[in-house]
């Protein structure tokens, strides 16, 4: 009985200092409690982040929890959570075309009053950045996202074939020209011609590698880079959503038949529903010469032991006969409108916009867009791809980022791989199928489009 | 001494004691149930059904609801690419159930017979079956790509085709038959399980009987066995017929729907629609059509199922 009484007395005086902990320390073990969720694709830059956001949790004793999604399910996993409403994540880092979706459905925090507040300023960063993952209508100042990874479609190439003298004088034999990196997409189907089916240290290699993926988004965001720079429009820049003669013009059918051509002259055989990862693996299996990839891949390249370092070396998208763009990518990071830790969530996006953090993250493998970042004097010698990063970043464009992208998106995808892939009809039939397409999207969306 | 009990408390014991009627316990047991089954499969089918008469967009869900009739029906019934679809579904299903059905029905009569190792080549022959087809997506693209993968080497040994010179899931004439073939791989043991059932079930006395009229073996399979495996075969087709009718997940690994749309089965288009598009009303339309195609054409089936048993 008597022990029965200690016990008793034992286990009260532990609930009471249970208790007064709870009064007095309660804010520094709630602190330690504080979790945040950031919701992204999984992906390279995204460990760096996990290295990045050890220094918030450092600081401010949030504890960061990651959801990290394959690409290839990454949009219809994270817009089925923004639609039901879902509470999974309290941070995204969205897709630069969910932004009209996100703010006309209100999924993302608007966070203009935060920015003044913190005096973030979007000056600060590049303009391109802004108008492509922050802003909703474009162009106008109302901001739905901190820009958080910027980048664009570029290219690598092996500098080590390229440099060997055996090589270099063969491709001068045939085409009387020294072999350097392309500038125009002419010149990058020569050299995809030239490295075709030849034999290097053995072994048969390909021309180049190009985004051909049907399910998602991969042979749209590889046929941009061609379309723009052969004078394809999304639309009237006079007249918005006019799209038949810019969409379908004569010159956007010819960017679209060029693509086909570099599809079928020097592409490894079965690469017929290809992203991100196959191009990856193709490169750093040595079975390409130049491989058309997303900025964000290059850190991990060039530290790969077999193909990286001397052996690469990267260029911007080449040139058409009517422009010089590419294939804007990258993501803001927004605050879910459902979170129950908006503050906290805030708090995080104040974190990741100061110069030193952005400084680190693009040391560690993420791309900054603060301009304090990428306009030091010393960027360009900071990486190997820096100054095709900073080149790439001034060319963009953007696919459309309207409510109704995924329509437009999946619809593209379609029409794109008909023609390219499943040598369905002409180029100017793709594309008509595609004003006629997106026009029918436009007008369920309630626009008014234009025909001529 | 026994407390005296008043008429009243008497009657509320007894009601105890009876306790409650076998209806009402009856009712009481299989109310989980039903409430499980009006919450998940009910509720959602009506829902479904009052959205498909709507305009709904998830992507644009700040878009007044409007009630469209019946637009979304005439604007599938009406869209050629949904026939194209159904076409393509069509010629998939008859195609990998004919297959499915000669090759399970030939193992199953192989697998019949008493030999060595019977139920070791029984269980590997089971194995593709017991596979989830996410995995069988998977390996078979490993085994399909053309440079490294050994399906084309195959080729290539029996008819000196270079093995990178064609794509089994990339090329407009292959794809479609590289479904069958995989869809085929996987599922003709399951065909095979079922006639082996119907084949067990066929009592030895008839073939004694035969073998005493001096049948031969050709004869005793046309008169006897054929016959009696019909219902079975039929059973057969019908499962198959309606699992390959929603075929998605292996078709969406092997090929996501391409080259082009040459593979695109008709559930690829819906979970495009409904989960990709956000085209909710639309694709709910769609979703009631294909749920009445199949449900008629299984009635129909199961009709003359029961006629062929009943002969």
């Amino acid at each position: 009985m008597r022990r029965l009484n200690w016990l008793g007395s034992a286990a009260a005086s532990a609930v009471l200092a249970v208790a007064a902990l709870g009064v007095f320390g309660g804010g520094e073990a709630a602190a330690q409690n504080k979790q945040l969720t950031l919701c992204w694709a999984a992906w390279d830059p995204a460990n760096a982040l996990v290295e990045l956001g050890k220094d918030f949790t450092k600081q401010s004793g949030i504890e960061m929890k990651y959801e990290f999604v394959p690409w290839t399910s990454y949009a219809d996993r994270f817009l089925n959570e923004l639609n039901s409403h879902g509470k999974l994540c309290d941070l995204i880092i969205g897709d630069s075309q969910w932004i009209g979706g996100a703010a006309e459905n209100k999924w993302y925090v608007k966070l203009n009053d935060f920015f003044d507040k913190e005096k973030i300023s979007m000056d600060d960063f590049v303009p391109a950045t802004v108008v492509g993952y922050s802003q909703w209508p474009k162009n106008t100042p109302n901001y739905w996202a901190l820009p958080a990874m910027a980048d664009a479609v570029g290219w690598t190439y092996r500098k080590d074939w390229f440099s060997r003298p055996e090589i270099q004088s063969a491709f001068k034999a045939k085409y009387g020209r020294d072999l350097a990196p392309p500038k125009t997409y002419d010149e990058l189907k020569q050299i995809g011609e030239f490295f075709q089916g030849r034999e290097i240290d053995g072994k048969k290699v390909y021309g180049a590698y190009i985004f051909t993926e049907r399910g998602s988004e991969g042979i749209t965001m590889g046929v941009t880079n061609v379309l723009y720079n052969y004078g394809f429009s999304y639309e009237n820049p006079k007249k918005a959503y006019q799209m038949q003669g810019f969409v379908n013009s004569p010159d956007a059918a010819k960017g679209l038949e060029f693509y086909k051509e570099l599809y079928k002259c020097c592409t490894a055989p079965g690469m017929t529903n290809a992203y991100m990862q196959e191009g990856l693996d193709a490169f750093k299996s040595g079975q390409v010469a130049m491989q058309m990839n997303w900025f964000a891949f290059f850190p991990g390249l060039y530290k790969d032991p077999n193909v990286g370092g001397d052996k690469i070396g990267f260029f911007v998208n080449p040139a058409g006969p009517n422009g010089h763009f590419t294939q804007l990518g990258g993501q803001g990071i927004s605050v879910v409108a459902t979170s129950d830790h908006k503050d906290d969530a805030l708090t995080y996006i104040k974190w990741f916009a100061q110069p030193a953090v952005q400084q680190k993250w693009w040391q560690i493998g993420g791309y900054s867009a603060l301009k304090a970042v990428v306009d030091a004097p010393d960027f360009p010698k900071s990486a190997a791809f820096a100054p095709q990063f900073l080149e790439s970043m001034g060319i963009v464009k953007d696919f459309w980022a309207e409510p109704s992208y995924a329509q437009l998106l999946l619809d593209t995808q379609k029409r794109v791989h008909d023609y390219v892939v499943a040598d369905k009809g002409t180029a100017q039939q793709a594309l008509d199928l595609l004003v006629k397409d997106w026009t029918k999207v436009f007008k369920e969306q309630g626009k008014e489009v234009a025909s001529q | 001494m026994i407390p005296r009990v008043s008429e009243p408390a008497k009657s509320r014991a007894a009601w105890r004691v009876r306790g409650l009627s076998d209806r009402t316990i009856a009712w009481l047991f299989i109310a989980p149930t039903i409430t499980l089954l009006l919450a998940i499969n009910i509720f959602p089918l009506v829902w479904m059904i009052r959205l498909s008469f709507t305009n709904l967009n998830l992507s644009m869900s700040y878009l007044p609801l409007r009630f469209v009739g019946l637009d979304n029906f005439i604007d599938i019934l009406t869209d050629e690419e949904v026939w194209i679809r159904l076409q393509t579904t069509a010629q998939f299903v008859i195609c990998s159930v004919a297959l499915q059905v000669v090759i399970g029905f030939g193992l199953a009569l192989l697998i019949n017979r008493q030999f060595r190792g019977h139920s070791f080549w029984t269980t590997i022959i089971l194995l593709p079956m017991m596979l989830s087809p996410a995995v069988v997506g998977n390996f078979w693209t490993l085994l399909l790509q053309p440079q490294i993968g050994p399906f084309n080497s195959l080729i290539s040994l029996f008819t000196g085709v270079p093995p990178s010179s064609f794509s089994m899931t990339g090329q407009v004439a292959l794809a479609p038959w590289t479904i069958v073939l995989v869809d085929t791989w996987m599922w003709a043991p399951y065909v095979m399980l079922i006639c082996l059932a119907g084949l067990r079930s066929i009592p030895d006395y008839i073939y004694e009987a035969a073998e005493v009229d001096r049948a031969s073996p050709w004869r005793q399979f046309w008169s006897i066995t054929l016959p009696m495996a019909v219902p079975f075969l039929m059973l057969a087709v019908l499962f198959r017929a309606i699992e390959n009718f929603k075929m998605f997940d292996m078709v969406n690994l092997l090929t996501s729907g391409g080259p082009g749309s040459t593979t695109e089965l008709v559930s690829i288009t819906l979970k495009r629609a409904a989960f990709e598009k956000w085209r909710t009303g639309y694709s709910s339309a769609l979703a009631i059509i294909l749920f009445v195609t199949v449900f008629g054409a299984a009635n129909i089936y199961v009709k003359a199922l029961n006629k062929v048993k009943q002969r």
